[in-house]
């Protein structure tokens, strides 16, 4: 039987070191909603998507409840939309209708965000891709709970370089359509390589075409469970540490499943997937920074920094693997600057640059991720920057992302303030010299080869 | 049968256990077991419980449990016993 100790070591979790489930994702699958009338599609994504969704907050709430265990985030993912709306879409002005149709179904079932104002278009643009892509700004600007990705790229095939450069202008069109809210539309966008189709977390979220009707997905976190439980093991070697990790790993992934397993079954939606990651809070003591420096660094940002993340990123997986029947989604640590004091601090000390956090990337999921840059960056410069983000995606095989946030009217020095659980943000200063010639060649960057594997 | 456990936590003084077996046998609900240190005039107690037969739903009594601790000073946590079997047993 469960004796006092174990009871301790879970609420303690829970109480001191911000133990959370961060997010219940139900997956909903719209195909069924094509139509080529756009309103009659939006009549049927706001029916389907409050149907289906109506009781995911309680439930989430309930779960909470009885088991003692914060769920921050409940939220939806929905099928790329670019696929839904592909018959019925004629105009920018009918995909921005559908966004908001997704906006208001959102706030009836009451998640806090909605994914999948999306396009696949790793090879290439369908017209229905393109005109998606072109009505992002608009769509992002004038709804709050609606987030959009774009998979440019994959190891299978390439990078479509057109789709690179379409959206380092997009990208700057949502900032400065958003500029009143330091462009935080931005926030609500990212770029994908090698996207994976059932990713419970925001804004990369959508609900994959190889998925079933509905799905309930689960992300899973704990950075300051991990710190917690390595300020105990300060000093030990490598074999230790890595021990102690996938311990921690386990026990957090463990009540994910449950999390899981109970919502699945109460709102009778199959279980589909828990993403092992470690995501960090503005909180303090909820950092993944704050990890990578209990494992013997200054400041994150300081040389080592990417093999403790290589480790941490691995062991985490480790852990988690046998703690859950099905893992999928994203599954390793995240860096977003904005949502991390530790990555904050580390980034107004000077310790940790751009280029650095580039590097990480290659190690870990997922990608540049929250870094605010001067709002008078080039699109071509941010084009540059996502290729390359997609390039290390497209060779490791791996997902890689880029949410970056030119904000308008503001350049280094200045801080940025999003709120709530997306913190703020020093503004970063980003290499100033061109690659205008590189991202106007236009067409796509092939896919690379499988063997000769070294 | 699904279990739950409570936790109670804070300065120690007279009556706790009292108060709280009190309040859980005018709703019916069987304690189990029973376990309890004190730790630098911190007490410490843990309670194995079988709700069952409750006369009130579980987030009823939770939330009235939680209310009892407030008025003795301590605080009262009432969870499904699932979480902890999930991380502590294989």
């Amino acid at each position: 039987m469960i004796n006092l100790y174990e009871v301790q070591e879970t609420n303690k979790m829970i109480e001191e070191s911000n133990l959370d489930v961060r997010t219940i994702t139900m997956g909903i699958s719209l195909l069924d909603c094509c139509d080529t009338d756009v309103d009659k599609v939006c009549d049927n994504i706001y029916r389907k998507i409050t149907t289906y969704a109506k009781d995911l907050v309680s439930t989430g709430c309930d779960i909470e409840n009885q088991f003692g265990i914060p769920i921050v985030n409940k939220r939806i993912s929905v099928t790329p939309i670019s696929l839904v709306g592909s018959s019925c879409c004629k105009t920018i002005e009918d995909y921005v209708k559908i966004a908001k149709t997704l906006d208001k179904a959102a706030l009836e079932v009451g998640v806090n965000f909605l994914g999948g104002f999306s396009a696949l278009v790793s090879k290439g643009m369908t017209p229905s891709d393109r005109l998606l892509i072109e009505s992002i700004p608009q769509a992002l600007a004038c709804t709050e709970r609606v987030c959009s990705s774009v998979n440019v790229g994959s190891t299978k095939t390439g990078i479509d370089m057109d789709a690179v450069k379409l959206l380092g202008e997009k990208v700057l069109e949502t900032a400065e359509l958003t500029k009143e809210s330091d462009s935080l539309g931005c926030a609500k966008l990212v770029i994908f390589c090698n996207a994976p189709d059932d990713n419970p977390f925001m804004a990369g979220a959508f609900h994959g075409v190889t998925e079933g009707d509905a799905v309930i997905n689960v992300g899973v976190s704990g950075p300051g469970v991990v710190k917690r439980a390595l300020e105990k093991v300060r000093g030990e070697d490598f074999g230790t540490l890595c021990e102690t990790i996938k311990k921690t790993a386990f026990k957090v992934t463990r009540v994910g499943q449950l999390v899981a397993q109970e919502a699945s079954r109460r709102l009778n939606v199959p279980f589909g997937i828990i993403d092992l990651s470690l995501a960090p809070t503005p909180a303090i003591g909820d950092s993944v920074a704050e990890i990578l420096e209990e494992i013997g660094l200054e400041s994150v940002g300081a040389p080592g920094t990417t093999a403790a993340l290589a480790l941490l990123n691995d062991q985490v997986k480790k852990g988690g693997v046998m703690a859950s029947s099905y893992v999928g989604g994203l599954s390793g640590a995240f860096i977003p600057v904005s949502e991390d004091q530790g990555m904050i601090d580390a980034v107004k000390a000077g310790a940790l640059s751009l280029e650095k956090l580039e590097a990480m990337t290659c190690v870990c999921s997922v990608g540049l991720d929250m870094i605010a840059i001067p709002g008078d960056t080039k699109a071509t410069t941010i084009s540059g920057i996502i290729a390359d983000e997609m390039a290390i995606g497209m060779i490791n095989q791996k997902t890689t992302a880029v949410r970056l946030i030119p904000v308008i009217g503001k350049t280094v020095g200045d801080t940025v303030e999003f709120g709530g659980l997306l913190g703020y943000a020093p503004i970063m200063p980003v290499n100033s010299f061109g690659c205008d010639a590189f991202v106007n060649r236009g067409g796509r960057i092939p896919a690379p080869i499988h063997s000769f594997k070294n | 049968m699904k279990k739950t456990i409570i936790t109670v936590i804070g300065k120690d003084t007279v009556g706790i256990i009292a108060k709280v077996c009190t309040y859980l046998a005018e709703n019916n609900v069987n304690v189990l077991d029973i376990s309890q240190t004190i730790v630098q005039d911190y007490f410490n107690m843990m309670m194995i419980a079988d709700i069952n037969a409750a006369t009130k739903d579980f987030d009823v009594l939770s939330s009235e449990l939680k209310a009892v601790g407030e008025t003795i000073g301590v605080k009262i946590k009432m969870q499904h016993e699932d979480i902890f079997n999930c991380m502590h047993r294989i």
